[in-house]
Protein backbone atom coordinates (compact mmCIF):
# COMPACT_ATOMS: atom_id res chain seq x y z
CA UNK A 1 0.00 0.00 0.00
CA UNK A 2 1.22 3.51 -0.97
CA UNK A 3 1.34 6.11 1.55
CA UNK A 4 -1.57 8.00 0.13
CA UNK A 5 -3.45 5.25 0.59
CA UNK A 6 -2.77 5.00 4.26
CA UNK A 7 -5.83 6.60 6.43
CA UNK A 8 -4.83 9.55 9.39
CA UNK A 9 -6.46 9.48 12.53
CA UNK A 10 -7.80 13.32 13.70
CA UNK A 11 -5.29 13.46 15.57
CA UNK A 12 -2.84 12.68 12.71
CA UNK A 13 -1.36 16.96 12.61
CA UNK A 14 -1.14 16.49 16.73
CA UNK A 15 1.48 14.11 15.95
CA UNK A 16 3.85 15.22 13.39
CA UNK A 17 3.58 19.01 14.86
CA UNK A 18 4.97 17.05 18.16
CA UNK A 19 7.74 15.58 15.85
CA UNK A 20 6.51 11.52 16.35
CA UNK A 21 8.05 9.18 13.69
CA UNK A 22 5.08 7.76 11.69
CA UNK A 23 4.65 4.36 10.26
CA UNK A 24 1.89 2.48 8.31
CA UNK A 25 -0.12 0.38 10.71
CA UNK A 26 -3.12 -1.71 9.39
CA UNK A 27 -3.88 0.94 6.82
CA UNK A 28 -3.26 3.86 9.36
CA UNK A 29 -0.28 6.58 9.73
CA UNK A 30 0.21 6.20 12.83
CA UNK A 31 3.45 7.21 15.66
CA UNK A 32 5.54 4.40 16.27
CA UNK A 33 7.00 6.50 18.67
CA UNK A 34 7.74 10.19 19.72
CA UNK A 35 11.21 10.22 21.80
CA UNK A 36 12.10 6.61 22.57
CA UNK A 37 10.12 3.48 23.53
CA UNK A 38 11.57 2.47 26.53
CA UNK A 39 11.12 6.08 28.11
CA UNK A 40 7.41 5.66 26.63
CA UNK A 41 7.36 2.68 28.21
CA UNK A 42 8.19 3.42 31.51
CA UNK A 43 6.30 6.76 31.76
CA UNK A 44 3.55 4.14 31.29
CA UNK A 45 4.76 1.80 34.04
CA UNK A 46 5.81 4.78 36.47
CA UNK A 47 3.34 7.88 35.56
CA UNK A 48 1.37 7.79 32.93
CA UNK A 49 1.09 8.04 29.15
CA UNK A 50 -1.16 8.70 26.17
CA UNK A 51 -2.30 6.60 23.36
CA UNK A 52 -4.26 7.61 19.99
CA UNK A 53 -6.17 4.57 19.24
CA UNK A 54 -8.61 6.43 16.76
CA UNK A 55 -7.64 3.69 14.46
CA UNK A 56 -9.54 1.36 16.08
CA UNK A 57 -12.94 0.32 14.84
CA UNK A 58 -15.97 1.93 16.58
CA UNK A 59 -19.16 -0.16 15.50
CA UNK A 60 -22.80 0.55 17.11
CA UNK A 61 -25.16 -2.37 17.30
CA UNK A 62 -29.09 -1.86 18.84
CA UNK A 63 -32.42 -2.78 18.19
CA UNK A 64 -34.88 -5.09 19.86
CA UNK A 65 -32.51 -8.53 20.23
CA UNK A 66 -29.27 -6.67 19.57
CA UNK A 67 -27.97 -9.16 22.37
CA UNK A 68 -29.15 -11.83 21.79
CA UNK A 69 -27.95 -11.51 18.17
CA UNK A 70 -24.70 -10.55 19.47
CA UNK A 71 -24.55 -13.64 21.45
CA UNK A 72 -24.10 -16.31 18.50
CA UNK A 73 -22.15 -13.93 16.73
CA UNK A 74 -19.32 -13.74 19.92
CA UNK A 75 -17.81 -16.56 21.82
CA UNK A 76 -18.12 -14.36 25.53
CA UNK A 77 -22.08 -14.09 27.10
CA UNK A 78 -23.81 -11.02 26.49
CA UNK A 79 -26.18 -11.58 29.55
CA UNK A 80 -23.44 -11.10 31.73
CA UNK A 81 -23.15 -7.71 31.18
CA UNK A 82 -25.36 -4.85 33.17
CA UNK A 83 -25.88 -1.65 31.07
CA UNK A 84 -22.29 0.61 31.20
CA UNK A 85 -20.70 -2.69 31.69
CA UNK A 86 -17.56 -4.18 28.68
CA UNK A 87 -15.62 -7.58 28.29
CA UNK A 88 -13.13 -9.25 26.14
CA UNK A 89 -14.18 -11.31 23.41
CA UNK A 90 -13.68 -12.92 19.54
CA UNK A 91 -15.28 -12.96 16.62
CA UNK A 92 -14.77 -16.41 15.00
CA UNK A 93 -15.53 -17.90 11.68
CA UNK A 94 -17.14 -21.47 11.33
CA UNK A 95 -13.95 -23.11 11.60
CA UNK A 96 -13.75 -21.29 15.12
CA UNK A 97 -10.49 -19.08 13.63
CA UNK A 98 -10.32 -15.68 15.39
CA UNK A 99 -11.09 -13.26 12.67
CA UNK A 100 -10.95 -10.65 15.60
CA UNK A 101 -11.14 -9.86 19.32
CA UNK A 102 -12.69 -6.93 20.64
CA UNK A 103 -14.72 -5.50 23.39
CA UNK A 104 -18.15 -4.91 23.81
CA UNK A 105 -19.94 -2.59 26.14
CA UNK A 106 -23.54 -2.86 26.51
CA UNK A 107 -24.35 0.91 26.24
CA UNK A 108 -27.90 0.37 26.65
CA UNK A 109 -30.38 -2.09 27.32
CA UNK A 110 -29.90 -3.35 23.71
CA UNK A 111 -27.25 -1.14 22.37
CA UNK A 112 -23.48 -2.27 22.42
CA UNK A 113 -20.16 -0.49 21.52
CA UNK A 114 -18.10 -3.09 19.64
CA UNK A 115 -14.28 -1.92 19.47
CA UNK A 116 -12.59 -3.88 16.74
CA UNK A 117 -8.90 -4.28 15.46
CA UNK A 118 -8.17 -1.15 12.97
CA UNK A 119 -7.12 -3.87 10.24
CA UNK A 120 -10.35 -5.67 11.01
CA UNK A 121 -12.77 -3.08 10.67
CA UNK A 122 -14.20 -4.14 7.11
CA UNK A 123 -13.46 -7.73 7.59
CA UNK A 124 -15.63 -7.88 10.61
CA UNK A 125 -18.38 -5.36 9.29
CA UNK A 126 -18.77 -7.85 6.21
CA UNK A 127 -18.78 -11.19 8.20
CA UNK A 128 -21.55 -9.40 10.81
CA UNK A 129 -23.83 -7.54 8.37
CA UNK A 130 -25.06 -10.66 6.22
CA UNK A 131 -25.48 -12.65 9.50
CA UNK A 132 -27.47 -9.48 10.71
CA UNK A 133 -31.53 -9.78 11.44
CA UNK A 134 -33.37 -6.76 9.96
CA UNK A 135 -34.50 -5.58 13.60
CA UNK A 136 -30.88 -5.07 14.54
CA UNK A 137 -29.23 -2.16 13.13
CA UNK A 138 -25.38 -2.21 13.13
CA UNK A 139 -23.17 0.74 12.25
CA UNK A 140 -19.71 1.43 11.53
CA UNK A 141 -19.01 4.47 13.61
CA UNK A 142 -15.18 4.48 12.86
CA UNK A 143 -14.88 7.92 11.01
CA UNK A 144 -16.88 9.71 12.60
CA UNK A 145 -15.39 9.12 16.41
CA UNK A 146 -11.89 9.02 17.92
CA UNK A 147 -9.94 7.22 21.39
CA UNK A 148 -7.22 8.20 23.07
CA UNK A 149 -6.26 5.19 25.88
CA UNK A 150 -4.44 7.27 29.04
CA UNK A 151 -2.28 4.30 30.98
CA UNK A 152 -0.42 4.28 34.12
CA UNK A 153 -0.48 4.34 37.59
CA UNK A 154 -1.00 8.31 38.29
CA UNK A 155 -4.51 7.96 35.80
CA UNK A 156 -6.76 9.09 38.95
CA UNK A 157 -4.69 12.39 39.23
CA UNK A 158 -5.03 12.99 36.00
CA UNK A 159 -8.52 11.99 35.26
CA UNK A 160 -9.65 14.06 38.31
CA UNK A 161 -8.17 17.02 36.66
CA UNK A 162 -9.91 16.35 33.70
CA UNK A 163 -13.36 15.70 34.76
CA UNK A 164 -13.19 17.53 38.07
CA UNK A 165 -12.52 16.17 41.50
CA UNK A 166 -15.57 14.89 42.73
CA UNK A 167 -16.15 12.41 39.45
CA UNK A 168 -15.50 9.26 40.16
CA UNK A 169 -13.44 7.12 37.76
CA UNK A 170 -15.55 3.97 36.16
CA UNK A 171 -14.86 0.91 37.81
CA UNK A 172 -13.25 -1.68 35.96
CA UNK A 173 -14.53 -3.23 32.75
CA UNK A 174 -17.05 -0.58 33.22
CA UNK A 175 -18.15 2.43 30.24
CA UNK A 176 -19.23 6.25 31.42
CA UNK A 177 -20.74 9.17 29.70
CA UNK A 178 -19.36 12.48 30.64
CA UNK A 179 -19.00 15.73 29.51
CA UNK A 180 -15.89 17.27 27.87
CA UNK A 181 -16.04 21.06 27.05
CA UNK A 182 -20.29 20.38 26.46
CA UNK A 183 -19.24 17.48 24.34
CA UNK A 184 -20.40 13.83 25.55
CA UNK A 185 -17.10 11.58 25.84
CA UNK A 186 -17.30 8.10 26.73
CA UNK A 187 -15.39 6.59 29.12
CA UNK A 188 -14.22 2.96 29.84
CA UNK A 189 -11.84 1.57 32.61
CA UNK A 190 -10.01 -0.68 29.95
CA UNK A 191 -6.95 -1.06 28.71
CA UNK A 192 -3.99 -3.14 26.50
CA UNK A 193 -0.93 -2.29 28.89
CA UNK A 194 -1.40 -4.04 32.08
CA UNK A 195 -1.43 -0.80 34.09
CA UNK A 196 -4.75 0.99 35.47
CA UNK A 197 -5.82 3.58 33.13
CA UNK A 198 -9.23 4.61 31.22
CA UNK A 199 -9.95 4.51 27.16
CA UNK A 200 -11.87 7.58 26.38
CA UNK A 201 -14.24 7.21 23.01
CA UNK A 202 -15.29 11.16 21.52
CA UNK A 203 -16.20 12.42 18.31
CA UNK A 204 -13.42 13.63 15.91
CA UNK A 205 -13.94 17.49 16.04
CA UNK A 206 -12.94 17.68 19.64
CA UNK A 207 -9.91 14.57 19.17
CA UNK A 208 -7.39 17.71 19.23
CA UNK A 209 -8.38 20.08 21.86
CA UNK A 210 -8.62 16.65 24.61
CA UNK A 211 -5.85 15.16 23.52
CA UNK A 212 -3.64 18.68 24.03
CA UNK A 213 -5.83 18.89 27.89
CA UNK A 214 -4.80 15.21 28.47
CA UNK A 215 -0.96 16.32 28.09
CA UNK A 216 -1.47 19.61 29.50
CA UNK A 217 -3.19 18.05 32.76
CA UNK A 218 -0.63 15.57 32.69
CA UNK A 219 2.68 17.34 32.41
CA UNK A 220 3.57 17.90 36.09
CA UNK A 221 2.85 14.07 36.48
CA UNK A 222 4.96 12.94 34.04
CA UNK A 223 3.02 12.18 31.13
CA UNK A 224 4.38 11.34 27.75
CA UNK A 225 2.64 11.05 24.49
CA UNK A 226 3.28 7.13 23.23
CA UNK A 227 3.25 5.51 20.27
CA UNK A 228 2.65 2.06 19.09
CA UNK A 229 6.56 1.18 19.92
CA UNK A 230 5.38 1.17 23.57
CA UNK A 231 1.53 -0.15 23.24
CA UNK A 232 3.64 -3.54 21.71
CA UNK A 233 6.41 -3.87 24.28
CA UNK A 234 3.89 -3.14 27.28
CA UNK A 235 1.22 -5.69 25.88
CA UNK A 236 3.78 -8.41 25.37
CA UNK A 237 4.88 -8.02 29.01
CA UNK A 238 1.71 -8.87 30.03
CA UNK A 239 0.35 -11.05 27.55
CA UNK A 240 -2.00 -9.53 25.93
CA UNK A 241 -2.72 -10.58 22.37
CA UNK A 242 -2.16 -8.46 19.23
CA UNK A 243 -4.25 -9.41 16.55
CA UNK A 244 -2.89 -10.56 13.05
CA UNK A 245 0.85 -12.09 15.04
CA UNK A 246 -0.94 -13.85 18.21
CA UNK A 247 -4.64 -14.13 16.87
CA UNK A 248 -5.46 -15.10 13.50
CA UNK A 249 -7.76 -17.37 11.47
CA UNK A 250 -5.42 -20.23 12.01
CA UNK A 251 -6.14 -20.35 15.81
CA UNK A 252 -8.76 -20.32 17.76
CA UNK A 253 -9.00 -19.31 21.32
CA UNK A 254 -8.68 -22.52 22.68
CA UNK A 255 -5.15 -22.88 21.02
CA UNK A 256 -4.50 -19.12 22.35
CA UNK A 257 -4.65 -19.84 25.66
CA UNK A 258 -7.90 -17.45 26.32
CA UNK A 259 -10.97 -20.41 26.36
CA UNK A 260 -11.58 -17.51 29.81
CA UNK A 261 -13.62 -15.58 27.09
CA UNK A 262 -15.69 -18.18 25.40
CA UNK A 263 -18.69 -19.39 27.19
CA UNK A 264 -19.59 -22.80 26.12
CA UNK A 265 -22.30 -23.07 27.86
CA UNK A 266 -24.11 -20.98 25.44
CA UNK A 267 -26.38 -23.43 23.09
CA UNK A 268 -24.89 -21.58 20.04
CA UNK A 269 -22.55 -19.30 18.99
CA UNK A 270 -20.62 -19.02 15.35
CA UNK A 271 -17.14 -21.76 15.87
CA UNK A 272 -18.61 -23.58 19.05
CA UNK A 273 -18.64 -27.16 18.13
CA UNK A 274 -15.34 -26.56 17.02
CA UNK A 275 -14.29 -25.36 20.17
CA UNK A 276 -15.54 -27.58 22.19
CA UNK A 277 -13.56 -30.62 20.20
CA UNK A 278 -10.75 -28.62 20.52
CA UNK A 279 -11.42 -28.36 24.40
CA UNK A 280 -12.47 -32.00 24.58
CA UNK A 281 -9.26 -32.72 22.55
CA UNK A 282 -6.87 -30.73 23.41
CA UNK A 283 -5.56 -28.23 21.61
CA UNK A 284 -2.82 -29.28 19.49
CA UNK A 285 -0.84 -26.45 19.58
CA UNK A 286 -0.79 -23.57 22.22
CA UNK A 287 0.37 -19.92 22.96
CA UNK A 288 2.63 -19.57 25.47
CA UNK A 289 4.98 -16.88 27.13
CA UNK A 290 8.95 -17.16 27.34
CA UNK A 291 11.79 -15.61 27.88
CA UNK A 292 15.57 -16.12 26.78
CA UNK A 293 18.03 -16.86 29.02
CA UNK A 294 21.40 -15.48 29.33
CA UNK A 295 22.18 -13.23 26.98
CA UNK A 296 21.44 -12.89 23.61
CA UNK A 297 19.31 -11.06 20.82
CA UNK A 298 15.85 -10.43 21.38
CA UNK A 299 13.31 -12.89 20.14
CA UNK A 300 11.56 -11.97 16.80
CA UNK A 301 8.22 -12.97 15.08
CA UNK A 302 8.40 -15.90 12.74
CA UNK A 303 11.96 -17.20 14.73
CA UNK A 304 11.84 -20.70 15.04
CA UNK A 305 11.38 -23.02 18.04
CA UNK A 306 13.44 -25.91 18.97
CA UNK A 307 13.14 -28.42 21.34
CA UNK A 308 16.06 -31.10 21.59
CA UNK A 309 17.26 -30.34 18.00
CA UNK A 310 13.30 -30.63 16.80
CA UNK A 311 11.12 -28.14 15.26
CA UNK A 312 7.83 -27.23 17.79
CA UNK A 313 6.77 -23.95 16.74
CA UNK A 314 6.82 -20.03 15.66
CA UNK A 315 7.64 -17.16 17.87
CA UNK A 316 4.38 -14.67 17.01
CA UNK A 317 5.53 -11.75 18.78
CA UNK A 318 9.07 -11.00 20.18
CA UNK A 319 10.89 -7.51 22.04
CA UNK A 320 13.28 -7.24 24.38
CA UNK A 321 11.22 -6.08 27.30
CA UNK A 322 12.03 -2.37 28.75
CA UNK A 323 10.29 -3.46 32.12
CA UNK A 324 12.30 -6.85 32.68
CA UNK A 325 15.89 -5.82 30.51
CA UNK A 326 15.72 -9.67 28.78
CA UNK A 327 13.96 -11.25 25.57
CA UNK A 328 10.59 -11.78 26.20
CA UNK A 329 7.91 -13.51 23.55
CA UNK A 330 4.98 -15.78 23.17
CA UNK A 331 4.89 -18.33 20.34
CA UNK A 332 2.64 -21.49 19.15
CA UNK A 333 4.20 -24.31 20.34
CA UNK A 334 3.36 -28.39 19.95
CA UNK A 335 1.35 -29.05 23.35
CA UNK A 336 2.73 -31.42 24.66
CA UNK A 337 5.62 -29.25 25.22
CA UNK A 338 3.81 -26.03 26.02
CA UNK A 339 4.40 -26.60 29.86
CA UNK A 340 5.88 -23.91 32.02
CA UNK A 341 9.20 -24.52 32.79
CA UNK A 342 10.40 -26.36 29.70
CA UNK A 343 13.62 -25.21 28.07
CA UNK A 344 13.11 -24.41 24.40
CA UNK A 345 15.69 -23.21 22.16
CA UNK A 346 15.08 -20.05 19.56
CA UNK A 347 16.82 -19.60 16.27
CA UNK A 348 17.97 -16.28 15.78
CA UNK A 349 20.36 -15.99 12.70
CA UNK A 350 21.39 -19.95 12.13
CA UNK A 351 22.68 -20.08 15.97
CA UNK A 352 19.90 -21.38 18.43
CA UNK A 353 19.53 -19.40 21.79
CA UNK A 354 18.38 -21.02 25.15
CA UNK A 355 14.58 -19.85 26.52
CA UNK A 356 11.90 -21.13 29.17
CA UNK A 357 8.40 -21.29 29.14
CA UNK A 358 7.15 -19.21 31.69
CA UNK A 359 3.54 -18.47 32.98
CA UNK A 360 1.38 -15.21 32.33
CA UNK A 361 1.83 -12.74 33.03
CA UNK A 362 5.64 -11.73 32.15
CA UNK A 363 5.69 -8.75 33.87
CA UNK A 364 4.08 -8.29 37.39
CA UNK A 365 4.04 -5.13 39.11
CA UNK A 366 6.37 -5.62 42.84
CA UNK B 1 22.28 16.08 13.07
CA UNK B 2 25.64 15.56 13.58
CA UNK B 3 27.80 14.80 10.53
CA UNK B 4 31.59 15.07 11.68
CA UNK B 5 33.77 16.68 8.64
CA UNK B 6 36.49 14.48 8.76
CA UNK B 7 34.64 11.30 8.21
CA UNK B 8 33.70 9.27 5.57
CA UNK B 9 29.79 7.88 4.91
CA UNK B 10 27.54 5.25 2.98
CA UNK B 11 24.18 5.10 2.09
CA UNK B 12 23.31 2.83 4.74
CA UNK B 13 24.43 5.21 7.41
CA UNK B 14 27.97 3.85 8.20
CA UNK B 15 30.66 6.47 8.96
CA UNK B 16 34.44 5.64 8.55
CA UNK B 17 37.22 6.93 10.05
CA UNK B 18 40.87 6.21 8.44
CA UNK B 19 43.27 5.17 10.49
CA UNK B 20 46.42 4.27 8.29
CA UNK B 21 45.40 1.16 6.47
CA UNK B 22 42.43 0.38 8.58
CA UNK B 23 38.94 2.00 8.58
CA UNK B 24 36.91 2.13 11.97
CA UNK B 25 33.07 2.00 11.08
CA UNK B 26 30.49 2.83 13.20
CA UNK B 27 26.56 3.73 12.64
CA UNK B 28 26.00 7.56 12.36
CA UNK B 29 23.86 9.91 14.53
CA UNK B 30 21.19 9.97 12.29
CA UNK B 31 20.83 6.01 11.81
CA UNK B 32 20.87 5.72 15.65
CA UNK B 33 18.23 8.61 16.49
CA UNK B 34 16.17 6.81 13.59
CA UNK B 35 16.77 3.24 15.47
CA UNK B 36 16.78 4.62 19.09
CA UNK B 37 17.22 2.49 22.03
CA UNK B 38 19.67 -0.02 21.00
CA UNK B 39 19.28 -3.20 23.24
CA UNK B 40 21.88 -5.74 21.51
CA UNK B 41 24.58 -5.71 18.91
CA UNK B 42 25.64 -8.60 17.38
CA UNK B 43 29.67 -7.86 16.03
CA UNK B 44 31.42 -9.71 13.46
CA UNK B 45 33.96 -12.66 14.04
CA UNK B 46 37.51 -11.07 14.37
CA UNK B 47 39.93 -11.94 10.95
CA UNK B 48 36.40 -12.58 9.08
CA UNK B 49 36.58 -11.79 5.63
CA UNK B 50 34.03 -9.44 4.55
CA UNK B 51 33.03 -7.88 0.84
CA UNK B 52 32.12 -4.60 0.60
CA UNK B 53 28.15 -4.21 1.18
CA UNK B 54 28.47 -7.28 3.18
CA UNK B 55 26.08 -7.90 5.97
CA UNK B 56 28.39 -8.57 9.11
CA UNK B 57 27.20 -7.12 12.16
CA UNK B 58 23.46 -6.73 13.32
CA UNK B 59 22.00 -3.74 15.48
CA UNK B 60 18.74 -4.50 17.30
CA UNK B 61 16.83 -1.95 18.72
CA UNK B 62 13.58 -2.51 20.85
CA UNK B 63 11.34 -2.76 17.40
CA UNK B 64 13.87 -4.32 14.45
CA UNK B 65 17.25 -5.69 14.27
CA UNK B 66 19.45 -3.97 11.46
CA UNK B 67 22.35 -5.23 9.40
CA UNK B 68 25.29 -3.76 9.32
CA UNK B 69 27.37 -3.76 6.19
CA UNK B 70 31.25 -3.34 5.46
CA UNK B 71 31.83 -0.19 3.88
CA UNK B 72 34.47 -1.83 1.59
CA UNK B 73 36.50 -4.97 0.98
CA UNK B 74 38.96 -5.94 4.04
CA UNK B 75 39.23 -8.40 7.20
CA UNK B 76 37.67 -7.94 10.58
CA UNK B 77 40.88 -6.69 12.77
CA UNK B 78 39.36 -4.99 16.18
CA UNK B 79 36.12 -5.56 17.63
CA UNK B 80 34.13 -3.15 19.94
CA UNK B 81 33.23 -5.76 22.39
CA UNK B 82 32.01 -2.88 25.10
CA UNK B 83 29.08 -2.77 23.05
CA UNK B 84 27.94 -6.41 24.30
CA UNK B 85 27.41 -4.78 27.82
CA UNK B 86 26.52 -1.70 26.54
CA UNK B 87 24.52 -1.52 23.71
CA UNK B 88 23.42 1.99 24.54
CA UNK B 89 26.63 3.21 23.98
CA UNK B 90 26.09 3.61 20.45
CA UNK B 91 22.81 5.83 20.97
CA UNK B 92 24.93 7.78 23.44
CA UNK B 93 28.23 8.01 21.42
CA UNK B 94 27.80 6.99 17.95
CA UNK B 95 31.08 8.76 16.70
CA UNK B 96 33.25 7.37 19.32
CA UNK B 97 32.90 5.27 21.82
CA UNK B 98 29.92 3.69 20.00
CA UNK B 99 32.20 2.20 17.28
CA UNK B 100 31.59 -1.34 15.83
CA UNK B 101 34.38 -2.87 14.52
CA UNK B 102 37.78 -1.87 12.43
CA UNK B 103 38.36 -3.31 8.99
CA UNK B 104 42.14 -3.56 7.38
CA UNK B 105 40.95 -2.29 3.93
CA UNK B 106 42.50 -5.04 0.86
CA UNK B 107 42.40 -1.73 -1.67
CA UNK B 108 42.63 2.09 -0.33
CA UNK B 109 41.26 2.84 -3.52
CA UNK B 110 38.07 1.37 -2.87
CA UNK B 111 37.44 4.58 -0.15
CA UNK B 112 37.13 7.08 -2.65
CA UNK B 113 33.73 5.68 -3.80
CA UNK B 114 32.32 6.32 -0.09
CA UNK B 115 30.89 9.88 0.27
CA UNK B 116 32.35 12.69 2.07
CA UNK B 117 30.24 14.47 4.65
CA UNK B 118 28.58 16.86 1.91
CA UNK B 119 27.29 14.07 0.25
CA UNK B 120 25.77 12.66 3.38
CA UNK B 121 24.32 15.69 4.70
CA UNK B 122 22.64 16.11 1.43
CA UNK B 123 21.12 12.02 1.43
CA UNK B 124 20.07 12.65 5.31
CA UNK B 125 18.37 15.94 4.64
Amino acid sequence: MTETAQKTTPLYQEHVRRGARIIPFGGWLMPVQYTSIVEEHQAVRNNVGVFDISHMGQFIVKGAGAGDWLNTMLTNNISKLDVGVGQYTFLLNEAGGIIDDLIVYRIGDQEFLLVVNAARVDDDFNWLDPHRPKEVSLTNRSADFGGVAIQGPRIAELFHALFGPHIDLPPRNSIVDLNFKETTVSIARTGYTGEDGVEIFFRAEIATDLWNAVLEKGEKLGIKPCGLGARDTLRLEVCYPLNGSDLSPEHNPIEAGLGFFVDLSKPSFIGRDVLQRTKENGPAQKLVPFRMEGKGPPPRPHYTVFSNGERIGEVTSGTLSPSLNYGIGMAYLSAPLAKIGTKIEIEIRAQKFPATIEKKPLYKKS
Amino acid sequence: MNVPDDFLYTETHEWIKREGDNIRVGITDHAQSELTDVVYVELPKMDRAANAREAIAVVESVKAASDIYAPVKGKVVEINKALEADPGLINREPFGQGWLFVLKVDSPDDLAKLKDAAAYRQQIG
